[in-house]
């Protein structure tokens, strides 16, 4: 790698398969089980955090020797929701048609455990530029999964691809449902997105033995 | 020997400096971009109640406004009147539009309180259409409609918006495949008020009868649905007494 040394570019590889945020780390299942019924939400979202982590992130990390360690898991809150509130208001007052595609991703990134979990674990103890890239890491590997959990959502429960119907219409019963193919509605609703996460650790866990924990 | 940074007083002094310059840091924001928000607010309302009435520019199956610089401009000019309905006496009033919906449903639990119901009369090829605000509760927070109806209160256009239903799920409600499924149906049943309902196991889910009073609702969004129905049934009851006495002239 000539732009970033070996370690550096670890950073950010390593949390899109070995050291998932969410399927090795635990981190930021719930949001990937509440908006992933559609493939566009889910990487609206995965963008919003991208955002949110890899400034957040910087941000802590050049606060990190002057934060009281009694109170800062609070400093941290505060970072978050500062950044979240300010690109709601820029977006409210020169994109507004955006603003509101995202406006209800505002509360679920503050909320975000993975954001806490990078603040608390990583960025506190590190450089601004190994923090910044730790961010883009793992919110990248936090996006993979909501927009592979999000296809098949999508996919199996309306049919259709970013709005897009890709298998035909039901109601008219073209394409594959002339073969008596139906969608199921199922998928729609939050346990299939659990199962779907649970479905990617187990695939992941079968290919790579070390990443199954003994007990 | 004691870090610095785990003093008391340290700690003290940190949390008050942090808490004034995020405070001011974004009051100073708010404040600033004030004006930008309420104007794009001011446009937005234009715009779906320019959709409602069939003014817009949808595309294949997806639901698009005309563009705000647009606005203002068709806004006068397929908007004939601006009424306000306040109990059996409606005026003409050219800045209704902005009357606040939910301010107005706050105050008139106050039974004293006579509720200002904003209501707009466009004409689009030959056609008048009454446009009335509608605003209730989804599954998380709030749901408001933009619906256009005929002197009969049979439904012309509808345009649904909601501030954080699920994506996906409850969100759907402002898709064309929902919106559109209202135009055509009647509000009211033999003379009397009977709304239209979001109802599941719909026996009609290609929405071909349109005197049944249902729509049929969306998978995966129950609250948010009827939600909807509550608040066409509770809000567009209030302008029945208005339509009765356009039918009597």
């Amino acid at each position: 790698m000539g732009l970033l040394s070996k370690k550096d570019a670890n950073l950010i590889l390593d949390p899109l398969a070995d050291n998932n945020p969410i399927t090795i780390q635990v981190l930021g299942i719930c949001s990937a089980l509440a908006i992933t019924a559609e493939l566009e939400a889910s990487i609206v979202m995965a963008i919003s955090v991208l955002f949110v982590l890899g400034v957040g992130n910087v941000v802590i990390s050049l606060m990190r020797n002057i934060i009281p360690s009694k109170i800062r898991i609070i400093v941290q809150l505060i970072v978050v929701a500062t950044l979240v509130i300010i690109v709601d208001l820029v977006l409210k007052a020169f994109a507004y048609e955006l603003s509101k595609t995202l406006s209800v991703f505002v509360g679920l990134i503050i909320t975000n455990c993975i954001i806490m979990g990078r603040f608390e674990a990583f960025a506190l103890a590190n450089k601004p530029w190994r923090s910044f890239l730790d961010g883009i890491g793992n919110s990248l590997g936090y996006g993979v999964i909501l927009i592979i959990v999000g296809f098949f959502r999508e996919l199996l429960g309306s049919g259709t691809l970013l709005g897009f119907p890709v298998l035909g219409d039901p109601i008219t019963k073209t394409g594959l449902y002339a073969f008596g193919y139906e969608n199921n509605g199922f998928m729609l609703l939050s346990p299939m997105a659990l199962i779907v996460v649970g479905i990617i650790i187990w695939v992941q866990r079968s290919r790579n033995k070390a990443l199954v924990e003994d007990h | 020997m004691e870090k610095r940074t785990d003093k008391n007083s340290y700690t003290i002094i940190f949390a008050i400096g942090m808490v004034l310059v995020v405070g001011s840091l974004l009051a100073y924001l708010a404040s600033s971009l004030k004006p930008n928000i309420t104007e794009n607010k001011r446009l937005e309302k234009q715009q779906n109640i320019l959709y409602a009435m069939g003014v817009n520019e949808n595309e294949g199956t997806s639901a698009n406004f005309v563009s705000t610089d647009k606005a203002p401009q068709l806004f006068t000019e397929y908007i004939k009147k601006q009424l306000v309905i306040e109990g059996s006496t409606a005026i003409e009033d050219d800045k209704a539009y902005l009357i606040d919906v939910k301010k107005e449903k706050a105050m008139a639990k106050d039974p004293s309180y006579t509720r200002r119901l904003p209501l707009f009369v466009g004409e689009k090829d030959g056609q008048t259409f009454y446009i009335a605000p509608i605003r209730g509760k989804g599954l998380w927070d709030a749901v408001w409609a933009y619906v256009a109806m005929d002197e009969n209160m049979i439904i012309l256009g509808a345009y649904f918006d909601h501030k954080g239903e699920t994506p996906g799920l409850g969100a759907n409600i402002k898709q064309r495949f929902f919106m559109d499924d209202f135009i055509g149906e009647h509000l009211m049943n033999n003379g009397s008020f009977k709304g239209v309902n979001v109802a599941k196991g719909n026996a009609d889910p290609t929405n071909k009868d349109k005197t049944d009073n249902e729509v049929d609702a969306i998978a995966g969004a129950t609250i948010t649905g009827d939600g909807v129905s509550a608040m066409i049934r509770s809000d567009l009851k209030l302008y029945v007494p208005y339509f009765k006495t356009l039918k009597t002239n």
